[in-house]
């Protein structure tokens, strides 16, 4: 019962983020290019997101410990090159190396440059 | 428990975020000289020093811990601070007053753990570390207001300055002296109800966050307090920018890390050369004062030979150690390592590894022993294990003495360019370290070390200026450690090197040099049949054995064995002469290859025992360095000969 109440409440969510970014741009913070900058609007728990080999130590987790809490505003600041992968992002006042794939649980809505 | 009977006696625990000044507080309140950088994870293993309160009644036991994010461990370094405070490690107590150091600069990212500390329910004090520099670049907070949010005595401390943790003293003191009245209290409830068990004292529990939305929470409370308090963060300045902008940049980055470390050994070479110079001609003055003075006999062999030749050979590099570790405490004191990280993830990510390895692997080329502690900042196992072993292949300063004899016997003084031609060779073998570490990674992560995703999620702080007293301090460490071992190990395997050397005597009407005949002879006559094929002659089997034990050893011990084994018409000719004229270039090339590679340090082996719990992994290691270091010796030495069309 529980199950399905969350798997609800999650699709609701997810909708509604869909139907915001329609209008304000709501994306991964990992399709973000060097001097974007954005506003944390959620952080996702991914596949295979496991850091280390905690049960349970996720990367999404890890994320919002780390500063990654909706409102906080971000900014890619730097990426390496070749494929931008990783990215250096400053959250806050800390800057962290996010490699794409652990930014893709990060969800920002973009601000006009 | 002993600890707790004595009502004077207190344990605190610094815990903190990483790269937030725990390590530089518990230097100044204990006064002890703990390594300290600007990057994160630099203590991976709980330090515990002490100091007493001003008036002299109590004693304080402070145990500096690895930073940590959360109460949540990803790391074994995280795991041990999580258990340190909730009194869960090796049985021993939890503190009676953790000490909370934020980033005074960064207390967005701290201000969450100060909330999850407390709610464990110890007695703690907030020190808010690097204030003046805070200050200095316009943060904003109102002190009291924080302490009244957080219900917790809030201090400013500035770890790097020497009055700097008086206040935090203070408020210890004042916290500890009602802790003292309260054990007093306590005890004589004890003393009356004796039918109590003896001092069972259960671990706290910790009520941990159980997902992502509960930390959510507490992000946000930290949030609203940091809001109602009045905290403020400038703008970064321009200039800060401008720096990131180059050393970040997606081309200029990776470039201006080749020029630094290019520049740092050429500066090995041409820097080092006048007090080298120095250094050498007072051993060699020693020597013949020493001669000079005494009668010709054992002793004076003993001494001259063994003792002023051998570990006067190793004494001449001090100064290029020093000028490498100059470069390497700069670099970490600046914040530039985690960039460096950052730059080169892709290239460690090909090969299997994550960014997070860079560091560990970095420390290796001081030494291997410090790299492999490092590697408990690696979240994942397997990961872990694997920058285990690739540890030893990163070139250490201990072979900086034995490169630096033979490339300066044997490849002449040019330059080419702007550079100098012994600079490149140099440059060149600590770049065959890492192409062979990578392609030993890229091996080992195919064949048995697969593991899953690792993310990076590595911070990188913001540049500071290289502290100069931190500098200092660091090139004395470095200058003590050095001569402990040429004046403990060196010495004395350069004396028993002597005795296998000089005994037992020739027999009569031998023509050869003495040390032909001696144990040492043997016993290289013995290795000779393993390490002909690769060019080696037996002098250098006799000294690649003590090399074992200490690799710089290899070049003592090569003074040695010439020493002893020249004629009396050349006995004070200088090694370097000495080696270019009976070595060929191949042998000399072939020892280098040798010398990249081999596993010649037990004390590696015994570490990597130590942190992987098993021989397994020491026994895997020797044996794939040794194989390496053998084809990579004979590959050279088949090639060379070839080339320079002599043997």
């Amino acid at each position: 019962m529980r199950v399905i109440l969350i798997s609800i409440w999650v699709s609701v969510t997810m909708a509604s983020l869909v139907e915001r970014s329609a209008s304000a741009r709501v994306v991964a913070l990992a399709t973000l290019h060097k001097g974007d900058r954005g506003v944390v609007r959620q952080v996702l728990e991914i596949d295979a997101g496991v850091v280390g080999d905690q049960v349970g130590a996720s990367i999404g987790r890890r994320l919002v410990e780390i500063g990654f809490v909706p409102g906080e505003r971000v900014q890619v600041i730097a990426v390496v090159w070749p494929g931008d992968d990783p990215m250096a992002v400053r959250v806050g006042s800390t800057v962290f190396a996010l490699r794409r794939r652990e930014a893709q649980a990060v969800l920002v809505q973009v601000e006009a440059p | 428990m002993t600890l707790h009977a004595r009502a004077d006696n207190f344990r605190l625990a610094l815990v903190g975020v990483p790269n937030c000044g725990k390590t530089a507080l518990f230097n100044r309140l204990t006064g002890s000289r703990q390594k300290v950088a600007n990057y994160p994870g630099v203590t991976i293993e709980r330090k515990e020093g002490s100091f007493a309160s001003a008036d002299g009644t109590r004693q304080y036991q402070l145990i500096d811990l690895p930073g940590t994010y959360s109460l949540l461990p990803v790391t074994l370094d995280e795991a041990i601070t999580r258990d340190a405070i909730t009194g869960r490690l090796h049985g021993e107590p939890a503190p009676d007053l953790i000490v909370c150091v934020v980033a005074t600069t960064n207390l967005r990212l701290s201000l969450r753990l100060v909330l999850e500390l407390k709610l464990i329910g110890r007695p703690m004090i907030v020190a808010l570390n690097m204030s003046d520099l805070a200050k200095q670049r316009g943060y904003k907070l109102d002190r009291a207001r924080l302490e009244s949010e957080l219900g917790v005595r809030v201090v400013e401390t500035v770890a790097v300055q020497s009055s700097g943790a008086r206040e935090l003293a203070a408020a210890i003191e004042v916290l500890c002296a009602s802790l003292e009245t309260q054990r007093t209290a306590s005890r004589r409830v004890d003393a009356a109800e004796e039918s109590r068990p003896s001092a069972q004292v259960a671990a706290p529990t910790v009520p941990l966050a159980k997902n992502s939305a509960e930390i959510e929470t507490t992000q946000r409370e930290a949030r609203r307090i940091l809001r109602d308090s009045g905290y403020v963060e400038p703008l970064r300045t321009r200039a800060l920018t401008r720096i990131d902008a180059v050393v970040m940049h997606p081309l200029g980055g990776p470039l201006l890390l080749a020029a630094l470390l290019f520049a740092i050994f050429q500066a090995v070479f041409t820097w080092a050369a006048t007090p080298m110079a120095w250094i050498s001609s007072g051993v060699s003055s020693l020597g013949t004062a020493v001669s000079a003075a005494m009668p010709a006999g054992a002793l004076q062999s003993l001494l001259v030979d063994g003792v002023i030749k051998g570990a006067g050979a190793v004494v001449v590099y001090l100064p290029q150690i020093l000028i490498l570790f100059f470069f390497i405490l700069l670099l970490e004191d600046s914040g530039y390592l985690p960039r460096a990280a950052f730059l080169l993830d892709r290239l460690m990510g090909s090969v299997g590894l994550s960014g997070r390895s860079f560091i560990p692997l970095l420390s290796s080329y001081a030494c291997a022993i410090p790299g492999i502690m490092a590697t408990r900042t690696i979240p994942n196992v397997r990961d872990r294990i694997a920058t285990i072993l690739l540890a030893p292949i990163m070139t250490c300063s201990a072979r900086l003495p034995v490169y630096a004899l033979i490339i300066s016997a044997f490849i002449t003084e040019r330059s080419i360019g702007w550079f100098s031609l012994r600079g490149l060779v140099l440059f060149g073998l600590y770049v065959l370290g890492v192409l062979g570490a990578l392609l030993v990674a890229y091996v080992m992560k195919r064949v048995t070390l697969r593991s899953g995703y690792q993310p990076l999620m590595l911070e990188l702080p913001e540049y500071h200026w290289p502290n100069l007293r931190n500098l200092a301090l660091g090139l004395y460490e470095r200058t003590t450690i050095f001569l402990t071992r040429v004046g403990t190990i060196i010495l004395s395997l350069m004396i028993v090197l002597w005795f296998l050397a000089s005994f037992p005597g020739p027999p009569a009407g031998a023509t050869g040099p003495a040390i032909q005949y001696s144990f040492a002879g043997m016993m290289g006559r013995g290795l000779h049949t393993v390490f002909a094929p690769l060019g080696f002659n037996w002098q250098i089997c006799v000294a690649l054995v003590p090399g074992l034990a200490a690799r710089e050893v290899a070049v003592g011990a090569l003074g040695t064995v010439y020493a002893l084994s020249g004629s009396t018409a050349h006995v004070d000719q200088a090694l370097r002469p000495m080696l270019a004229s009976s070595w060929s270039l191949a042998t000399a090339l072939s020892l280098l290859a040798w010398y990249v590679f081999a596993p010649q340090c037990l004390s590696t082996l015994v570490t990597a025992r130590r942190e992987t719990n098993s021989w397994r992994y020491p026994l895997i290691m020797a044996g794939y360095l040794f194989a390496m270091a053998w084809v990579a010796s004979f590959a050279t030495y088949r090639i060379a000969t070839a080339l320079t069309g002599s043997a």
